[in-house]
């Protein structure tokens, strides 16, 4: 963009190696990937510390630009920049000009005038981040974009299985619920295929898309959960929201989770060693049983911890920090 | 008005199936003889070998935003892009602020279009009072106003029976009705075609079936009725199966489809594995996902889709190609897709994007020019001389264009006279191009 430019129009993110914007995992390959996984790792080394805190982004300011309601995305991209030494300023929607009708796009630039290297967005809209990241010279992270994706989300998914298998490819993962709606699941179905995956999504026909994402490699779909989670290695349960039923795609959360929801009983047909997985908040009693999000399959709570590495993963790289491999200190690290 | 004669040119006329070098001497506004090697005693000669002159296109379905929206577009702007276009005759949507459903408007348009349009305006009338769909609008009152069809565009005609009673005033005005086919209980305004694209881009989808639902209905009431149907901008391969059928069987319809469904995808959405045009071999580089601008009401298709189109076009089941010009300003575009207003700025691309759906073979340059001229008028009837002739023959006004086939030039919107530089089409290069266009005679526009 030149500064005389009147506006842009929404870009691709660049290409791996310059990246510049995480706006979704769909133009990731495996190296990639694993390349973040592996500096989410250091990251998590140095959260285990005394001091969990390391100077890679003294002197930048991170603004996180929530436009849409969240808790865990919210502080953890807030913890990851302050463990980073980062400048953080969190602002939402209500009591800014936002309320008011400016625009995203006016938006972005005021930040990025004020003095913003990143800014970390959370919208309403599909391609918001996109539209975002047309306009700035630094960074855009995307912490949800309507339907569209949620990458860190993703890659502290991907980096939660890891852990417990030591692997991805190859592993049966099902994704249960409504993955129409769903950019946690779109953002999912792009990580898990690119590393080898074998997915299957569940639901019912009104909360799965009619056709799969274009160029996603092949995805399973099944409407019986129970012959879904046969012999899977990873389930996903995905947030119901209530707003479904109101637009006639499901009778009754009754009916729902006698269907779609992942207990106990029905993990007795997925593998032994089966890890729950649930992006949150929950709606426990519906999509997934209480015992069974709090029981030993569950790691749920891994996932929120990895999410802070993986945040940390995401802002140290692109704002041009080196990848690293588990067990290093970041580039830019000094011992505090 | 100076005398003129157009000298060499491949004169194109689908309506008498005269496609040679010819002579077309212009004389008092009229067409004095097309002819070879005619006499040219005190005129302007212009000379335009290698150029095509054609009969002036008639638009069925354009926004000129006028009156209430004029920052997006005006009777004079769009005047002048219709004409840079080629276009002679345009017809203009009432959607405008206050809506084109009273005497009052329908005189406005008229009147700011005789002092400031360079091409002829025909306005088109609402069907309920300000398009909400409740209660007829005063249908006759409004023909006699002088307004050439009926629309509620932007939406269908709210319910069955409004429809059916519509087109049984359409027989009392002579008028067609024209409907914008979308079952909106199937859409809910979703802004993209619901399939593989939509699913990636996590945009909510606007099914076929919400063009097919309404075509079919709209299909059964003009048999029921005996009136004048014309059906808008159809996208679909169903929707163009439909039509096929009913014009079999004998239903009084007609329909339209836009230059933007006949040569581009829904994959522009995706800004990756674009082809222009849709069904030619030429591949664009990657452009930019969620780019409102290709945003649009029906929403660009897949490629069955397109292909359905061209070949309704083809074989005569499509009688028209219509614009849809839909011009916006910058912030209506400028924000997220789902906020982003629908329509693309079609008047000038229209042709060069057409001349590159020639180029691929799919449709040839006389049946393109035939739905420009020839095929509108089928669908508006007689007017009375309000509207250009759709043809070039000795005493009917010179509402002519010329254009170069052969010409090729990049869009940029920044250039256009219209208003709406909303065009997905910036930076695609084109072709050919417009060089003259003449109303009655006069220049309208000259490159």
């Amino acid at each position: 963009m030149t500064r005389n430019a009147p506006f842009q129009w929404p870009i691709r993110s660049s290409s791996s190696g310059g990246r510049r914007h995480l706006l979704d995992l769909d133009d990731f390959d495996r190296a990639e990937i694993e390349q973040y996984l592996a500096t989410a790792e250091a990251m998590r080394e140095i959260l285990r510390r005394a001091t969990p805190k390391t100077p890679a982004l003294t002197g930048r300011t991170i603004v996180n630009l929530f436009l849409e309601d969240s808790t865990r995305t919210r502080v953890s991209f807030e913890i990851a920049g302050k463990r980073l030494n980062a400048d953080v300023v969190n602002m939402t929607g209500s009591g800014s000009s936002v309320q008011k009708g400016e625009s995203l796009v006016n938006t972005v630039r005021t930040l990025e005038a004020a003095g913003a290297d990143v800014i970390v967005l959370r919208h309403p809209a599909s391609g918001a981040a996109h539209l975002a990241a047309a306009q700035v010279h630094g960074s855009v992270i995307n912490a949800g974009d309507g339907l569209h994706a949620h990458p860190t989300q993703a890659l502290l998914d991907l980096l939660t299985i890891r852990d417990a298998f030591g692997t991805i490819a190859e592993l049966r993962v099902v994704i249960v619920g409504d993955v129409l709606h769903s950019r946690v699941a779109r953002s999912n179905l792009w990580g898990l295929t690119t590393m080898g995956a074998d997915v299957t999504v569940c639901g019912p026909p009104t909360l799965l898309p009619r056709e799969l994402p274009i160029g996603l490699p092949p995805v399973r779909v099944e409407h019986h959960l129970d012959r879904a989670i046969e012999g899977a290695d990873v389930v996903m349960a995905l947030r119901l929201q209530r707003e479904r039923m109101t637009a006639g795609r499901l009778p009754s959360l009754r009916e729902y989770s006698r269907l779609y929801q992942i207990n106990d009983a029905r993990l007795e047909r997925a593998r032994p060693n089966v890890l729950v997985l649930h992006p949150g908040p929950m709606n426990e009693g519906i999509e997934i049983d209480t015992a069974t999000a709090h029981g030993r399959r569950s790691a749920i709570e891994d996932q929120v911890t990895n999410g802070v590495a993986v945040r940390m993963a995401v802002l140290h790289l692109l704002t041009g920090g080196s990848a690293v491999s588990n067990g290093v200190e970041p580039a830019g690290a000094r011992r505090g | 008005m100076s005398d003129l004669l157009l000298r060499g040119g491949r004169v194109l006329d689908p309506s008498s199936g005269r496609d040679a070098v010819a002579d077309v001497l212009v004389r008092d506004g009229l067409v004095a003889s097309v002819g070879e090697r005619l006499a040219a005693d005190r005129v302007q000669i212009i000379d335009v070998a290698g150029l095509v002159v054609a009969p002036g296109f008639i638009d069925l379905h354009c926004h000129l935003r006028d009156p209430g929206l004029t920052y997006k577009e005006s009777i004079a702007s769009g005047g002048r892009a219709a004409a840079a276009g080629g276009f002679t005759t345009i017809c203009c949507m009432p959607n405008t602020d206050p809506v084109i459903d009273s005497r009052g408007i329908v005189e406005y348009v008229l009147r700011t279009a005789a002092a400031e349009s360079p091409v002829r305006v025909l306005p088109i009338g609402a069907v309920t009072k300000g398009q909400a769909g409740k209660e007829l609008a005063e249908l006759a009152e409004l023909a006699e106003a002088g307004v050439v069809a009926f629309s509620d565009d932007g939406r269908p005609v709210a319910t069955s029976s409004l429809m059916r009673h519509a087109l049984e005033y359409s027989r009392i005005t002579g008028r067609p009705v024209i409907d914008h086919c979308e079952d909106v209980t199937l859409t809910g305004g979703a802004p993209a075609n619901e399939g593989p694209v939509a699913a990636r881009l996590g945009l909510r989808g606007w099914p076929a079936a919400a063009e097919t639902i309404i075509i079919a209905r709209d299909l059964e009431l003009a048999a029921l009725t005996g009136g004048r149907l014309h059906i808008a901008h159809v996208s679909t391969a169903g929707g163009v199966e439909l039509i096929r059928q009913a014009k079999r069987s004998g239903v009084p319809v007609t329909a339209e489809v836009t230059p933007h469904h006949l040569t581009l995808t829904d994959a522009w959405l995706l800004g990756e594995g674009l082809r222009w045009p849709a069904t030619g071999t030429t591949s664009l580089d990657r452009r930019a996902p969620y780019d409102t601008r290709t945003k649009v009401n029906p929403p660009l298709r897949g490629d069955a889709d397109v292909e359905a189109v061209i070949a309704g076009l083809a074989d005569g089941t499509i009688d028209a190609i219509a614009t849809d010009h839909a011009p916006h300003a910058v912030v209506d575009k400028l924000c997220e897709y789902d906020e982003a207003a629908f329509g693309i700025s079609g008047f000038e691309t229209a042709l060069g994007a057409l001349l590159a759906l020639v180029e691929t073979g799919a449709v040839s340059l006389e049946r393109i020019v035939e739905a420009l001229t020839v095929g509108p008028l089928r669908v508006l009837g007689d007017l009375d001389g309000r509207v250009s002739p759709g043809r070039i023959a000795e005493g009917c006004p010179a509402d002519l264009v010329v254009f170069d086939p052969a010409h090729p030039w990049t869009v940029d919107p920044e250039h256009f006279l219209s208003k709406g530089k909303n065009s997905p089409l910036d930076g695609v290069e084109l072709p050919g191009r417009v060089v003259l266009t003449m109303v009655a005679g006069k220049v309208a526009y000259r490159a």
